[in-house]
């Protein structure tokens, strides 16, 4: 690369291939960051509902939860931030041949998300910061576009991530150069709508069950008053609201993928070679001549429910359909189907959960108190999390070896700098500290909150700037 | 178009050379604040004062880079090619800032607060400085177009790159000193006033300072930036000096602030500027041109939109934050005026 003495005595310690470690460190700091995207995403709108009940019916108790609510906020948002920022360094330092060969396409959703982020970055300020001194529905309001941006944000991202899986909307010349783009084709790309609900939905099922099993954990532990019951209410409630849709799109999407991803689909119901009355294989494995071993196999049902119109007569076609340089590796199949199993187990143990959420409240008018539902509940935050990585690994790990699919490899996309497995260490160190800093400070302010901090408590609603002198509560006069 | 696009990308690097720019400045008077009694209360202005803003702050960056490999992904690769070294340490650089410094309002210990205090100031210093490398390395031409990768070690270990470093981590220093006093002034601090404005004064001295061998380490490592800057971007820089100076005699004489700080602002946006159009055409000097490395038409359209949906959506925010910041109105934690403090609680 260089003649320099530096250079000369630095390269051969760091001459490692650089590809799986670019690899690993994207695949970690994506799988950090995305923990925090729901809590971006849906906590704001959890905080809206507590504080619009707090405003319109002067409940004081929804009122504190919003109030400690956008404080935890204030936390995991500039984490969020910053792991975020982190990743647009990543784009670069880590695949910039993809970057470079596809940026005028890839890059056009971001244009859109940094506007949507932007947004939710300065509206979020505002929320966080306008509790005292703002009238109490002139502050409501500067939370809803925190909301919209979210969702909107979230959109945008995954947008660009769905076009690496269906990549349209421009066109290449005999070099294989982009040299015409069609903005609206690349964002409302094929896979887009359908990835991007699935997104959106576990934002809001997994920041619901997360903050709704820290007050199921404090039920159990027997702090049972109304403000750990409506903490928990609003939360699960949005979960559960969110997972029987969240149960229609992924059946929509993972049919999308079997029309459009054949390869990935394979992978994801373990069929090494094309047939038809193909069975849903729980568990097991495939084995590196091509036989699946292991698990226990449900007849005709993977057939069966990629086209129910033909039944377990759908043919379903086989990773041997493709050169093998061309379909991720039989590790990386078996951790497609692992993950799958995982996600829609625990998938389908959630809807359960939100079933008998439901069912309590419409025959006895109240949410479930038994001990067995609220330790399920306060399982459920990180039983989501493992949920939503679970299905994020099945649709990144499926479309391996491509970066886009059927046009670029990873290896081709990624860096020559030989140091990555330096920086991926680093990230590594630097993220678990991160990680468990952003923990333990979440647990402290709540017990600080919990213990009753004078300073917190006192934080009245609304205005009362250093003049004119405002009586303590202000009373809180609905329109 | 392209041109447009290349405007755009400036507009966005201006923009957080100011608004960053300051806010990583405030982290190094944080830094040099002292120990924890005598540097309590100018920690205390630099956190009321940076609090609700810094995320919003460091959204132009994004912006940056969005701008940057959406519209010349070429460009964007050969940086992120060969300034791997300094961009991953701003990376880091700006996870332990950005967390430290939210981390910091939510501990009450002495030890934690030092402990977060000073992870946040050091990469304050840490980050603009790589930036500065960065913005040297592609203005001495050591980043070369095509998709290879340029020298790993000497594209930002060099004189420009040093200098660049240097002169951003002084000119953000003394941009956040400037805003610094106009906070303090706003909160009725005047102790404060003074001891910003004499941090903004050395600070401009010091800018001074470096900029004057500046000229001749471009002169000779940097030569296609140096004509530029000594022709054509020729107004700018002397436009620079002018604000420069402008801005502390206001601040001296204490009444003019909001012009003070006007000043001080039109003397980065006038060196940032000044930058740009010294190394126009090029977005890479001297092997690649803006026009060249453009990306397709279609794709500068959605970059056009989006940023009129920028100036549409995303200013007014942007004003309406800094206009409630300016009048109090987001008072945070943990602060409190004077005023405040005389109220019963």
């Amino acid at each position: 690369m260089s003649g320099t003495v530096l250079s000369g005595v630095v390269q051969p310690i760091f001459a490692v291939n650089p590809v799986p470690w670019a690899r690993a460190q994207m695949a970690f700091t994506l799988a950090f960051h995305i923990i925090l995207v729901p809590l971006g995403v849906s906590w704001a709108a959890m905080a809206l509902i507590a504080n619009y009940r707090g405003v319109k019916h002067n409940d004081t108790e929804a009122m504190k939860l919003a109030q400690r609510w956008s404080k935890y906020m204030a936390v995991t948002f500039a984490v969020g931030a910053v792991t975020g920022t982190v990743l647009t360094f990543e784009f670069g330092l880590l695949w910039p041949r993809f970057m470079g060969q596809w940026g005028e396409a890839f890059g056009v959703p971001f244009a859109f998300e940094g506007l949507f982020f932007f947004t939710e970055a300065i509206f979020i300020a505002i929320y966080i910061y306008g509790w005292r001194r703002l009238k109490p529905w002139t502050h409501f309001w500067t939370g809803v576009p925190v909301v919209l941006t979210g969702i909107l944000g979230s959109v945008s991202v995954v947008a660009a991530n769905a076009w690496m899986n269906s990549p349209s909307g421009f066109t290449l010349d005999s070099n294989g150069n982009v040299t015409k783009v069609d903005p609206m084709k690349v964002i409302f790309n094929d896979a887009m709508p359908l990835m991007a609900a699935h997104m959106v939905m576990a934002a809001y099922i997994v920041g619901g069950f997360l903050v709704a099993s820290v007050y199921a954990a404090g039920m159990l532990r027997g702090r049972r008053d109304r403000y750990h019951r409506v903490g928990f209410i609003i939360a699960f409630s949005v979960a559960a609201v969110a997972t029987p849709i969240q149960m229609g799109v992924g059946d929509s999407l993972a049919r999308w993928t079997y029309n459009n991803q054949p390869i990935k689909f394979a992978a994801i119901e373990l069929v090494p070679q094309t047939a038809s009355d193909v069975p849903e294989t729980l568990f097991g494995h495939l084995n590196s001549d091509g036989t699946v071993s292991g698990g226990i196999p449900i007849p005709g049902l993977a057939s069966w429910l990629s086209d129910p119109t033909d039944g377990t007569a759908t043919v379903i076609q086989g990773l041997d359909t493709v050169p093998a340089d061309q379909r991720p590796t039989t590790s990386q199949v078996n951790t497609v189907h692992l993950s799958w199993d995982i996600m829609v187990g625990l998938g389908t143990m959630l809807f359960l959960l939100s079933a008998w959420y439901w069912l309590c409240w419409i025959f006895k008018r109240r949410m479930p108190k038994s001990r067995a539902f609220l330790t399920l509940a306060a399982g459920a935050g990180v039983a989501s999390v493992v949920t939503m990585e679970a299905g994020w690994v099945v649709s990144e790990v499926g479309r391996q070896p491509w970066i886009v699919y059927n046009l670029m490899k990873v290896e081709d996309a990624a860096t020559g700098n030989t140091g990555v497995w330096i920086t991926f260490l680093l990230v590594v160190a630097l993220y678990i500290g991160l990680g468990i800093t952003t923990v333990l400070i979440l647990r402290k302010m709540s017990k600080r909150a919990r213990d009753g901090d004078v300073s917190e408590d006192q934080v009245p609603y609304g205005p009362n700037g250093p003049p004119p002198p405002t009586p303590e509560r202000e009373p809180v006069t609905v329109s | 178009m392209s041109t447009t696009i290349a405007v755009v990308l400036f507009v966005a690097v201006t923009a957080y050379a100011l608004f960053g720019g300051a806010d990583f400045g405030a982290g190094f008077w944080d830094l040099i604040a002292g120990g924890a009694k005598r540097g309590e209360r100018p920690r205390e202005v630099i956190d009321h004062s940076i609090g609700p803003v810094w995320e919003a702050n460091h959204v132009w960056l994004i912006f940056v880079f969005v701008v940057l490999w959406t519209g010349f992904p070429d460009a964007y690769a050969s940086i992120t090619l060969t300034l791997f070294v300094p961009l991953t340490l701003a990376a880091f650089g700006i996870v332990l800032r950005g967390s430290s410094f939210a981390f910091r309002k939510t501990v009450f210990r002495t030890r934690d607060r030092r402990n977060f205090g000073a992870a946040f100031a050091i990469s304050s210093v840490l980050v603009p400085y790589c930036f500065g490398t960065v913005a040297g390395a592609v203005a001495s031409g050591r980043v070369p177009a095509g998709g290879v990768a340029g020298d790993p070690w000497t594209s930002w270990v060099n004189p420009t790159s040093v200098l660049g470093g240097v002169l951003a981590v002084v000119v953000a220093a003394y941009l956040a000193a400037v805003y610094l006093v106009c906070d303090a002034r706003r909160i009725s601090d005047p102790s404060m006033a003074a001891y910003f404005r004499v941090r903004a004064e050395v600070a401009a001295v010091v800018a001074g300072l470096v900029a004057i061998p500046g000229i001749f380490i471009l002169r000779s490592d940097a030569r296609y930036l140096f004509d530029g800057l000594t022709s054509r971007a020729l107004p700018l820089v002397i436009a620079s000096a002018i604000c420069g100076t402008a801005s502390l005699f206001l601040l001296r004489r204490g009444t003019a602030d909001r012009y003070a700080r006007a000043f001080s602002m039109a003397a980065v946006v006038s060196v940032v500027v000044g930058w740009g159009v010294a190394q126009w055409p090029y977005i890479l000097p001297t092997s690649l041109k803006v026009s060249a490395a453009a990306a397709p038409s279609g794709t500068l359209n959605a970059l056009l939109v989006a940023t009129i949906g920028a100036v549409v959506i995303v200013l007014p925010g942007f004003i309406l934050l800094y206009v409630l910041d300016q009048r109090s109105l987001l008072p945070g934690e943990g602060v409190t005026t004077p005023a405040e403090a005389e109220q019963p609680a």
